[in-house]
């Protein structure tokens, strides 16, 4: 293959507590897609970080075009022809496709020609497989047109070097497919892309080389062809990883929770559940595979009482809680694991060890009558730290520091915890292997598992209808507000799940 | 009386209120968009109006006199500027100190103004050919002072800067989501400097045209409120410069149904209604647009937030 591109050589990064990226060396070719693996907080987002002039490196040298290169802001990044889609997209909702595009380019004029704009984007879009109507308002579109949004920012400002971190992971599958045929056509068209992902399939599907971080060092790079997934998954958390889950049939013990014709509204006063209707049994797992915003997230909220239900009953094991409180909920034994792990999940400004007895302060252990224990809730903090491998400096820090899967296993934790060795609960859990590395996600699919061995009831919410099929019991399609799928996991059949969940077939 | 005459009469006192109100809301719009809240419009007008009623009567010079109520809306709204946008202190509380200190100075320095009842003579109708021949609208929307012109212009100018010039972008992409556009190289903190610098100046005109236009001397508490029915009118008109021209004088003509129905000799509802109505429409309007759904659509999502550089 031809020169390297970019080149970035001893990159250190140290943040209060942590070496986020410890010399580590990376090197991309024109043309190439390169991907970027390793465990939750091994650096990848720093690394990327740093390229695009968010986060100032401590040392290292960054060459384009073997030229040594400062970059100091993302602006300059973009100069330079670097520049990367965010996980959270960085768009204005209310503004136009095209508004949000040349936002800030230096093309655009002191009086602004729309259409001509528009045009150009349209142009653009087609040549990549980017369908877009550029005139259409962001709110109104599903997250993988954002995305294309995204991409359309950087193509517009003819950058050569495109970072993508976690792109797949509020992608449909469909989505993800046209995703993945656009950064082909980019790739052919001379475009360099680095792809950040937990996912092994992805990196052999996609990439033509792959680089390897583990705990802010540099561990391997290879060619795609000449690895497999087992290899990579060694590399990244130093054992192997068993992709099979070995099952026993579910010893049911009794209903769980009984849901019946629930009617949920959003904000907007639109009907978002229609009529669901639904039972769980202790010891069972049922998994809700559908497309995101076909309402999951009310049908999860409707059952742990955070959204009221205009009509229908929720019964938790024979008790009525319709309408009741998320305390009463939680006090019956109704545990949620919400989908957005900084605002609902987590207190950012609050330490680790805080978020993770958020919901146990005022019991003892932590709490002797007025007082908080810090001692006892800091012991209990690190042995979770430690149970559920979350990298962070201290149990002192601001959780909003830790990185995007870290966050995630801290809510977990805090979840699963407080029910280890109970039963007779009902785990309510929204994507809860999402952003999480091979290893996590082996732990928390293990631990889901055993909760329901224990005898807890256990719904979840996935996109991952490879994680739907290797852990439930009973499968759950939803499609627009309802159940139109209902079937035991042993008979599921992968074509019928997903054109169900397209809305084109009826069970 | 001849109802045409009851009309126009009726409009002419709408676009006389209205206008004030809406050179103030075009203002606080401008200065909204780019995420700012300033509530101190109240104060702002009433300082603008002392300063341009001085400087008339000293010059006898209306555009002399607009330029420094401009001028004193702009250095009172760069103290809000400096204290929200620099010092991120809470918007909701320095904007209420800036129209506590704009009514308290001008209330302190117009005291001998008011006392000796200085007078000046209200500024002169400019009649516009040919559109003031026009029954009804005509008199009432083109026989009127500079000031007014220059209401239904700002208007346009505003739309078109918002909506039509990467200025206008930058702007309303910085009241939506700083962070973002900061890291698109926008100077987040110029953008909302110079939109509270200028939405104050305006607010400082609509009190030149208050006191230039329609009181011939000052008197304490002159702006009566209007600044909160500006505050009121932007959220109205969903912060949207041409929405808020029809905003401002269906406004402005609730204003005159105390002087309508007085004219007409109609008493079967008290006056005292009628001059409540503005303010009670102006909560009613808080209450009804506040909503969270109709907010979240039209509101700029920053709006009232402190922006703070991610290291
Ligand atoms: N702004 C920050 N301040 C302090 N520590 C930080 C900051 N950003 C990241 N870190 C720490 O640096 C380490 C690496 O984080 P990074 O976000 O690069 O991980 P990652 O590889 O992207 O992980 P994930 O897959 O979970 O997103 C983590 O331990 C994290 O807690
Ligand atoms: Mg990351």
């Amino acid at each position: 293959m031809s020169e390297n591109l970019l080149e970035m050589v001893d990159i250190v990064k140290v943040f209060p507590g942590v070496v986020a990226n410890d010399r580590v060396n990376f090197s991309l070719k024109a043309g190439e897609i390169h991907a970027l693996l390793g465990e939750n907080g091994a650096g990848k987002t720093t690394l990327m970080n740093i390229l695009y002039g968010i986060y100032k490196m401590d040392s290292g040298v960054i060459k384009v075009d073997g030229r040594e290169v400062s970059i100091r802001s993302p602006r300059n990044a973009i100069k330079l022809g670097i520049g990367m889609v965010h996980q959270n997209f960085k768009l204005v909702p209310a503004h136009t496709i095209v508004e949000n595009v040349i936002l800030g380019s230096e093309k655009n004029g002191f009086i602004l020609d729309l259409k001509k704009s528009g045009e150009k984007i349209k142009n653009l879009a087609s040549s990549f497989g980017l369908m877009v109507d550029p005139f259409s308002e962001v709110w109104k579109l599903s997250m993988g047109e954002r995305q294309r949004v995204e991409i359309l920012k950087l193509l517009y400002r003819n950058v050569r070097i495109m970072i993508f971190d976690e792109p797949t992971a509020v992608l449909t599958p469909q989505e993800k497919k046209e995703l993945f045929s656009s950064l082909r056509e980019m790739s052919s068209k001379g475009k360099s892309i680095i792809f950040i992902t937990h996912k092994l399939d992805e990196v052999l599907e996609i990439s033509d080389r792959v680089t390897v971080l583990r705990r802010g060092k540099n561990v391997a790079t290879k060619v795609t062809k000449e690895t497999n997934k087992v290899e990579l998954a060694n590399l990244m958390i130093g054992r192997p990883v068993i992709f099979e889950y070995s099952r026993y049939p579910p010893k049911l013990s009794g209903l769980a929770l009984k849901v019946e014709n629930i009617r949920v509204l959003d904000e907007d006063g639109n009907l978002r559940l229609k009529d669901v209707s639904f039972s769980l049994n202790s010891g069972e797992i049922v998994g809700v595979a559908g497309i995101a915003g076909n309402g999951q997230r009310e049908l999860a909220e409707a059952i742990t009482g955070l959204r009221r239900v205009s009509s229908g009953k929720i019964f938790v094991k024979d008790k009525d809680l319709t309408n009741a409180s998320p305390r009463r909920f939680f006090e019956n034994g109704v545990l949620f694991i919400p989908e957005e792990r900084l605002g609902v999940g987590t207190a950012p400004n609050l330490s680790v060890a805080e978020n993770l007895v958020l919901k146990s302060y005022n019991n003892r252990p932590f709490c002797d009558s007025v007082f908080l224990n810090f001692d006892s809730i800091q012991k209990f903090a690190e042995r979770l730290v430690n149970d559920f491998e979350i990298v962070c400096p201290s149990v002192k820090v601001p959780v909003k520091l830790l990185s995007g899967g870290n966050l995630q296993k801290v809510v977990l934790a805090r979840e699963l915890s407080s029910l280890v060795g109970g039963d007779g609960r009902v785990i309510v859990a929204m994507y809860p292997t999402r952003g999480l590395d091979v290893g996590a996600t082996e732990y928390v699919r293990r631990l889901l598992l055993k909760m329901r061995d224990q005898g807890n009831a256990i719904i979840f919410f996935s996109e991952d209808l490879e994680e739907i099929l290797s852990i439930s019991d009973r499968i759950f399609v939803m499609f627009d507000g309802r159940i139109v799928g209902e079937m035991d996991s042993g008979k599921a059949d992968v074509e019928k799940i997903g054109l169900m969940m397209a809305g084109s077939a009826v069970s | 009386m001849d109802p045409m005459i009851i009309l126009t009469t009726m409009f002419i006192l709408m676009v006389q209120e209205g206008s004030i109100l809406l050179i103030a809301t075009l203002g606080e719009i401008f200065t909204e968009r780019s995420g700012i809240l300033n509530l101190g419009v109240e104060g702002l007008m009433c300082f603008g109006a002392l300063s341009s009623f001085i400087v008339y009567y000293l010059t006898g010079n209306w555009v002399i006199a607009t330029l420094a109520a401009a001028f004193a809306g702009l250095m009172l709204s760069l103290i809000h500027a400096f204290v929200s946008i620099t010092l991120k202190v809470n918007q909701t509380v320095s904007g209420l100190a800036i129209t506590i200190l704009g009514l308290g100075l001008s209330s302190f320095i117009g005291r001998p103004l008011a006392l000796s009842r200085v007078r000046i003579e209200p500024l002169e109708s400019i009649r516009i050919p040919v559109l003031s021949e026009i029954p009804v609208i005509g008199p009432s929307f083109f026989n009127q002072n500079p000031l007014v012109y220059f209401s239904y212009v700002m208007v346009i100018i505003l739309w078109f800067i918002l909506y039509k010039t990467s200025f206008g972008l930058n702007l309303r992409s910085v009241g939506e989501n700083p962070s973002m556009a900061d890291s698109l190289g926008i100077n987040v903190f110029l953008t909302r400097y110079i939109a509270t610098l200028v939405g104050g100046a305006l607010c400082g005109v609509s009190g030149a045209l208050l006191i230039l236009g329609y009181y011939p001397s000052w008197y304490d508490g002159i702006t009566a409120g209007r600044g909160w029915i500006a505050v009121a009118l932007v959220i109205f008109s969903s912060w949207n410069p041409l929405y808020a021209f029809f905003g401002a004088y269906f406004f402005g003509l609730v204003g005159t149904l105390n002087a309508t129905f007085q004219s007409i000799g109609f008493r079967m509802i008290p006056t005292d209604f009628f001059r409540t109505l503005p303010y009670l429409l102006t909560i009613v309007v808080l209450v009804i647009f506040s909503s969270t759904r109709f907010r979240r659509r039209k509101m700029p999502a920053s709006l009232g937030k402190p922006y703070t550089r991610e290291l």
